[in-house]
């Protein structure tokens, strides 16, 4: 319990025309924690997850970031230069669609390769062994460096998708809806991976998802969220065994047993 | 064993569940005390319906009550388990309290030897040595060395409830809770589990329990605790 929590999130809110997306919603996380994010379309989880990778502004609140040197800074109100480099090193993204965080134009190699170049690494021998030993832990043959992500199967684009954003070995990872459009034998293959991956790296991870399966088995914790505010939160088995919450109890109650 | 210091003071504990969508409470625990000592195994003695296994979860922090403590004895300290963060809660779980449920909850296609490994992989120990001590509990609970390898889906119930037994045993935890480890395990198996636990029990580990064979009760227990009939609330 020695290391400060990364990142702190404060009465975080962002209003779009006449509807609030997001009520003051607050967390810390701590390195090696998996907090997932479930509630309906529409409940706010996507716009909370857009303010804290620094896509998206908020009206109020602080997204509180510990630097590797020791300094807490708000991403909310850090210059735009500072926040895309704070970002760029520190926040992996993983969609949903992988097409939306591969370049698909590029090689496999190549789309592990550039944010290891973008952090300043220039040794084109160098990057490629990199890029090849992360194929490899995601699981992808490194004989495949050469090949376009197109000619991947929808359960390797999502891999490769997880190598891009994981090798800089950001800090925290922020992922919306992971396992969303594939197979349900690629996702446990999936979810086997991610949990690996957190635990050997040990970093913080806020994961959006709808499937409570999934948010069962890989995180540690749980929010639910409703009109844009929390309802609920805890150990991730105490919110799904024990829910207080009336939508609570309705979105554990609606799913349907294998 | 009265001059040990309590691992477990539970403290005027009450549950009860609100169904909202049917618009009832239920009372399931009120006023529940309970202190254990190391090498302490108690079985808690009441009929289906009456809280057994809802206090071991609450004991888990798996449910949530409603009022009273619960102190476990974590790191040195007396800490509340019912007002415990998240964090706390984990790290609790991870270090002091361990729990075999009925029934096996892994992701799918993970190795049975990776699962039974992981409570101690997760604290840092070095994985070759993490599987080593889980090859060592498997053999102990005779589990077939040919399936180690295989993902436990499709194994009898028998014996994935033996791999959620390894897998709550091996992290070595001081506190044990035990949701019916033997209900699905033949004679032989069960006979295996109890004796693993009696000696688990005899070197310190504080056990609370739910067995409903007279066999097992009698082979385990150092004291009963009886629940009190369940109240329906409006």
């Amino acid at each position: 319990m020695s290391e400060a929590p990364l990142p702190e999130i404060d009465r975080l809110a962002k209003r779009y025309g006449e509807r609030q997306a997001v009520r003051g919603v607050s967390f810390a996380l701590w390195p090696g924690e998996v907090l997932a994010i479930v509630g309906e379309s529409g409940s706010g989880k996507t716009t909370l997850l857009n303010m804290i990778a620094g896509r998206v502004a908020p009206d109020a609140g602080a997204v509180r970031f510990r630097s590797a040197a020791g300094a807490v800074v708000d991403l909310a109100a850090l210059p735009e230069a500072d926040l895309r480099r704070l970002v760029r090193r520190e926040i992996g993204f993983v969609h949903q669609n992988p097409r939306d965080g591969l370049r698909l134009s590029v090689s496999a190699g190549a789309n592990i390769g550039e944010p290891i170049m973008a952090a300043g690494a220039r040794h084109y021998g160098s990057i490629r062994r990199a890029a090849a030993a992360w194929l490899e832990r995601v699981e992808i043959d490194p004989a495949r460096l050469d090949d376009l992500p197109a000619t991947f199967s929808g359960g390797m684009q999502q891999r490769l998708q997880i190598a891009r954003a994981l090798v800089t070995e950001p800090r925290l990872v922020l992922m919306d809806e992971p396992t969303g459009g594939l197979d349900v034998s690629v996702q446990a293959r999936l979810l086997d991976l991610l949990r690996r991956l957190v635990a050997d790296l040990g970093i913080s991870v806020v994961l959006v998802t709808h499937d409570l399966g999934v948010a069962r088995l890989l995180a540690h914790r749980l929010m639910v969220m409703q009109q844009g505010q929390v309802v609920e939160s805890g150990v991730t088995d105490q919110v799904l065994d024990d829910p207080h919450h009336p939508y609570t109890q309705l979105l554990v109650s609606s799913v349907l047993a294998a | 064993m009265s001059d040990t210091l309590p691992i477990l003071e539970v403290e005027g504990l009450a549950k009860s569940f609100t169904l909202h969508a049917q618009g009832v409470r239920l009372a399931v625990l009120d006023g529940i005390d309970l202190v254990l000592r190391p090498g302490e195994c108690v079985v808690l003695d009441a009929p289906s319906g009456h809280g057994k296994s809802t206090l071991l979860r609450a004991l888990y922090g798996n449910y949530r009550s409603d009022r009273g403590r619960i102190l476990i004895r974590h790191r040195g300290d007396m800490v509340d388990m019912a007002s415990a963060s998240p964090r706390l809660l984990l790290e609790i779980r991870r270090e002091t309290i361990g729990y075999v449920s009925q029934f096996l909850r892994v992701i799918p296609r993970v190795p049975t030897l990776d699962i039974v490994a992981e409570p101690l992989a997760s604290r840092g120990l070095a994985p070759i040595e993490a599987r080593r001590r889980a090859a060592e509990l498997l053999t102990a609970l005779a589990l077939p060395e040919r399936l180690w390898r295989l993902a436990p889906a499709t194994f009898s119930g028998g014996e994935q409830q033996r791999v959620n037994i390894a897998r709550a045993l091996i992290a070595a935890h001081p506190l044990l809770l035990l949701d019916e480890p033997t209900a699905s395990l033949d004679t032989e198996n069960a006979g295996r589990v109890l004796a693993l636990l009696a000696e688990r029990r005899d070197a310190g580990t504080a056990m609370v329990g739910i067995f409903h064979d007279p066999e097992a009760r009698r082979s385990i227990a150092t004291r009963l605790f009886p629940l009190p009939e369940r109240t329906l609330a409006a």
